[in-house]
């Protein structure tokens, strides 16, 4: 998220893309307000939700065709001249010059030059800039060179006309149009509009490229650092930003580095090669490596040891681990343990069956939750025999966010302190002392270990405080923002850093072991002020007059910036494009660095950069700091493409009408034995329905937080589909009936809820239905609401994954409706 | 008594949360309840005595000025009104009109008769089988004596639900509908806000898009005391005609006429 939400008030136009109103609707206040205040809501969803009912506007597309209504209205604003050419011309590489060797699907229908169909991969040799003798990108800023990355992408999108997204996405063309003016035309000096995304995109075999499609179409207008303006990542729980920057994940360590490859990352020294570039400044990567492997490894990280990078663990391949890939192994046996730990795969995974299959094949299986969930009580599935399954299944109750201490990192980077408010019940722990506990167990049973590998393990640290199980969590954060490992004085002499002290900033960092930082965005969160540690997640100060970014409100990363790339609010000689979307501009008569110096970046918020870097300074007039070019990317390091291309979900009513390329070429599709991930051909009679799925405002995730709560539970009388009343009367249907939606994985039993908000498309001339099924609901629930307990809509999708980052397609495949309970 | 207390429901910023209707129920620890089917989200169908704070969801296709559909969602709950039917029914002083001008009911001195259940013109009142007594909402009563907003107010993540005087919010709500109506709402009205309208006007007032009745709202609700008189002179007069009628019977009988 480059923005902040109570910003979105200054929007002259907010398109959301997800279900906000019914997802966010706390950080929805704020597009009330920017509605007050004159902006108009456009609504852009398959389906008509809560969202929609405040909307001015509600344009439905069909599932799976982000890509053409985005590329549409790229087409669209290069067409009438509705973008913000100053700002695309400096603060983006639309002027610089590509190789003349590289095609888009324009002229190779539907593929990237490099296409190896053999391997389904691209070799990316061609993406590249044409650069000068002192190897910098050639620049055009006229933008008329055909090999500036503008004209390449005007030709790229010029195939996604009004008239093509009427055919693919379903969308009346006079509508697309009045919504393509409405959101394009607000933009410029004195206007900008916000666009929000969620699980809508993400959940596709391009989801990538689904939300890099927005963000160029935020870069074209200007949209980006500047106030109202913003691309505006809306998380699916309380905490996935937390969850994410501290890398809960596969791929990536805390705060961003790449997870270690085996084969291309052997030690320090080439992983730091590799992984850093030559601008932006991510030149710093050294020092939050080594900063990170100082907070894990402590003492026993130094120098010579390449400060424990090899106890690190290593890769196998890009998408080893990831979450779809790792259910594949479980059901292949090659796993034989699994730790779920606040988590319910048994519902929320996509092809859930595979994932309950795969549990089966464990041999033991842990669960850490709140209740006791489907993925703790698998064997209990309807349709298992529990006497088949031979794993051993653990459960440990945990303590929720209102029994422990600690933070909550929201949507907008917001790091937010919460106090335990009461004790768990009897033998309930929160999540750190259970994590902790078990490393004190485990650093037990290894104590003797002479092998190198264990060592690591040995030397970390897993306590907080005084008692070992039961950490500190104001500690864990102090270890997260990083502290000195020894004195630090400047050249000077003067003490800066006294051993232990916390760390005020990143920019302090180092890469000779002098400091720590379990995650090096966060530093600054915990500081020291008059020898007492002010952890500056807990301030409380709301916003006001003077400030209406409330900055002492929690604490946002990095550095407590509330709006990311924020030089862009300002022209390139450092003045606000307009007064009425001023953020920081350059103070020329601001007290400088130092005593002689004058001029200082002022204003609303923190500095995205340097605070004294003039703007005819280098690098002064460049916004977008963490890329290694230091501008905004039209041209992009995807695997699917240098620019996102249309093309159909992997299950899809239609032939992509944009080109022979059916799906993305370099989908990932598991191969899963025993006929566990079937998929539907290309306009299958059998599957001839798009389906999505969704949640809603009522319930929470897999349902574990809510299907117990007979509050929530009974808001919703039973599992349901949302069905059109023209679907409805093709298959006999009532409102209220019981219907069986079936994809090729699975089958459920679910309420028809008949309703107005769900219409068929037109695409292509045929129609198409489409219906809605939330995937809330589980076996488990509430004793007195038999409606609390459901069929689960995950055992309907497939084990497929974008290719960048491996997520799932649960927002577009194919299904079969049919009446009453088959 | 001091200033009046009022909540303004503005349906316009209304998002459906159900964040009011679940602050409700937790705060006033009402109890679980079997759904039905009502053939959307909205649940329950109506008022109940675990259900003070209702949501409502209505679909309206070319309800949106721009002639789309609109989907009106609506937090209902009690009116309070000035001239309350449950209080003017209620034979044991249980339901009283507190300092604050809202309408509670004390569990202590109700006797269950009921009389307040079908007094009621929004059917708010409910009855619970358990505690054999009369139910709705008291606006927080225990919170709003302690400083406190009533809970749904609180939990109203959009300012749909304000609380305050209601002096200060009746006039803020005119001004609402006056910029709703210049955005195309041409239906946008106020309803209970006047207090020389209907039911002396009602402390719990509504911006609404649409007819009262497109919300299950009666279009002009009156107190069914108030049809008693016309209703006892419709009886008398009814009477009147037929024992007339009777009177003239035995007339024509009498006077044996060519086909008696």
């Amino acid at each position: 998220m480059t923005t902040n939400l109570i910003d979105m008030q200054n929007s002259d136009v907010i398109m959301a893309t997800s279900n906000m109103a019914e997802n966010h609707p706390v950080g929805f206040q704020w597009v009330m307000k920017a509605k007050e205040r004159g902006a108009k809501l456009i609504h852009v969803d398959p389906r008509y939700t809560r969202t929609s009912a405040a909307a001015d506007i509600h344009l439905p597309l069909r599932s799976g065709t982000n890509i053409a209504f985005f590329g549409g209205l790229i087409n669209y604003a290069i067409a009438k001249n509705l973008y913000f050419r100053d700002y695309v011309v400096h603060y983006t590489n639309a002027s610089f010059l590509i190789d003349p060797a590289f095609k888009t699907p324009t002229d190779l229908d539907g593929l990237f030059t490099g296409y190896d169909p053999a391997k389904k991969v691209y070799d990316r040799s061609s993406w590249k800039y044409q650069v000068d003798g002192e190897g910098n990108p050639r620049r055009d800023n006229t933008l008329k060179d055909p090999q500036t990355v503008f004209q390449l992408l005007k030709r790229h999108y010029s195939r996604y006309t009004p008239d093509m997204i009427e055919k693919v996405c379903g969308i009346p063309k006079a509508k697309f149009e009045e919504v393509a003016q409405l959101y394009c035309s607000n933009s410029g000096p004195e206007k900008t509009g916000a666009i929000t995304y969620a699980l809508n995109l993400t959940q596709h075999t391009n989801g990538v490229e689904n939300i890099r499609s927005l963000c160029m179409l935020q870069l074209l207008l200007g949209n980006v650092g500047r106030p109202g303006g913003g691309v505006v990542a809306l998380r699916g729980h309380a905490n996935v930003q937390g969850a994410t920057d501290l890398e809960l994940l596969y791929h990536e360590l805390p705060g961003y580095l790449p997870m270690p490859l085996r084969d291309q990352h052997p030690d320090l020294k080439t992983y730091l090669e590799r992984e850093t570039p030559k601008g932006g400044f991510w030149v710093n990567r050294p020092k939050f490596m080594v900063s990170l492997l100082k907070a894990f490894y402590g003492d026993a990280a130094t120098k010579d040891n390449d400060f424990g990078y090899q106890w690190l663990p290593k890769r196998a391949s890009a998408d080893a681990y990831s979450h779809q890939h790792m259910f594949v192994d479980m059901y292949e046996g090659k796993i034989k343990g699994f730790l779920a730990d606040g988590q319910n795969p048994a519902v929320g995974g996509p092809n859930a069956k595979l994932t309950r299959a795969a549990m089966a094949k464990l041999d033991w299986l842990l669960v850490v939750d709140i209740f006791l969930t489907e993925t703790a009580e698998f064997w209990k599935a309807p349709g298992i025999n529990a006497q088949d399954i031979k794993t051993e299944v653990f459960f440990l109750p945990a303590a929720p966010a209102a029994e422990k201490d600690g933070s909550l990192t929201n949507t907008m980077r917001l790091i937010q302190w919460h106090d335990k408010a009461v004790t768990p019940p009897g033998d309930v722990h929160s999540d750190a002392d259970f994590f902790c506990s078990l490393a004190h167990r485990l650093q037990k049973l290894y104590a003797g270990s002479k092998k190198d590998r264990d060592k690591g393990f040995l030397a970390a640290n897993f306590t907080y405080g005084a008692k070992p199980d039961e950490p500190e969590m104001v500690e864990v954060l102090k270890e997260i923002n990083g502290v000195a490992t020894e004195d630090i004085t400047d050249k000077d002499g003067k003490l800066v850093y006294r051993k232990g002290q916390p760390l005020n900033s990143f920019a302090h960092l180092t890469d000779d072991g002098k400091t720590t930082s379990g995650c090096w965005i966060y530093t600054g969160v915990t500081v020291e002020v008059d020898g007492k540690l002010v952890n500056k997640a807990a301030g409380r100060k709301p916003a006001d007059d003077k400030d209406y970014l409330a900055h002492g409100w929690g604490f946002a990363w990095p550095a407590n910036r509330r709006i990311l790339y924020n030089r862009a609010a300002a022209d390139l000689r450092g003045k606000p494009w307009s007064e009425k979307k001023k953020l920081i501009w350059w103070d020329a008569n601001a007290p400088g660095q130092k005593p002689e110096d004058k001029g200082k970046w002022v204003g609303l918020d923190v500095p995205d950069f340097n605070a004294f870097l003039a703007p005819d300074a280098k690098n002064g007039d460049k916004p977008f700091i963490m890329r290694t070019d230091l501008v905004g990317g039209f041209f992009g390091p995807l695997n699917d493409g240098p620019f996102p291309e249309h093309y159909e979900p992997v299950e899809s009513p239609t032939k992509n009408l944009l080109s022979k390329t059916q799906i993305n070429p370099v989908v990932k599709i598991w191969k899963v034995p025993d006929q566990k991930n079937e998929l539907a051909p290309v306009g299958s009679p059998d599957y001839p329905y798009v389906i999505t799925t969704y949640r809603l405002t009522e319930h929470h995730l897999s349902g574990v937080m809510s299907r117990y709560l007979p509050m929530l539970a009974e808001l919703h009388h039973s599992h349901f589909a949302e069905i059109s009343h023209e679907l409805a009367r093709e298959l006999g249907i009532e409102n209220g009936e019981k219907i069986t939606v079936l994809s090729p994985r699975g089958k459920v039993h679910v309420t028809a809820m008949v309703t107005h908000r769900i219409k068929p498309f037109t695409i292509n001339g045929k129609t198409v239905h489409q219906i809605g099924v939330p995937w809330h609901w589980g076996w488990k629930g509430v004793d007195e609401l038999p409606g609390s307990r459901g069929d689960i809509t995950n055992d309907l999708s497939a084990t497929v994954g974008d290719p960048n980052v491996y997520i799932q397609e649960t927002k577009a495949f194919v299904c079969n409706v049919k009446k009453g309970v088959v | 008594m001091v200033r009046t207390l009022a909540m303004f429901t503005d349906t316009s910023l209304c998002i459906g949360c159900r964040a009011c209707q679940v602050a409700c129920k937790q705060w006033n620890e009402l109890g679980l309840e079997v759904p039905e089917w009502t053939g959307g989200y909205q649940n329950h169908a109506h008022f109940t005595d675990k259900t003070y704070r209702l949501v409502r969801f209505i679909e309206e296709p070319g309800g949106k000025p721009n002639g789309d559909l609109a989907w009106l969602l609506m937090s209902d709950v009690c009116k309070h009104c000035a001239e309350a039917g449950c209080l003017d029914a209620c034979p044991t002083g249980a339901i009283y009109r507190t300092e604050y001008g809202t309408v509670n009911i004390n569990q202590d001195v109700c006797n269950g008769c009921r009389y307040c259940v079908s007094s009621c013109p929004f059917g708010v009142v409910s009855f619970n089988e358990s505690t054999g007594t009369a139910k709705k909402c008291t606006f927080c009563n225990d919170r709003i004596h302690n400083g406190l907003g009533p809970a749904c107010a609180k939990a109203c993540p959009t300012e749909s639900i304000q609380f305050g005087f209601r002096d200060e919010l009746v006039g803020k709500a005119a001004k609402r509908v006056e910029k709703l109506k210049a955005m195309g709402f041409k239906d946008a009205q106020l309803y209970g806000a006047d207090a020389k309208g209907f039911l002396g006007g009602l402390n719990a007032f509504f911006l609404l898009l649409a007819k009262p009745s497109t919300y299950d709202l009666p279009d002009n609700p009156r107190l069914p005391q108030r049809n008693v008189m016309v209703d006892s002179l419709l009886s008398i007069g009814s009477a009147l005609v037929v024992g007339l009628g009777v009177l003239l019977s035995f007339r024509e009988r009498g006077k044996g006429g060519p086909h008696a």
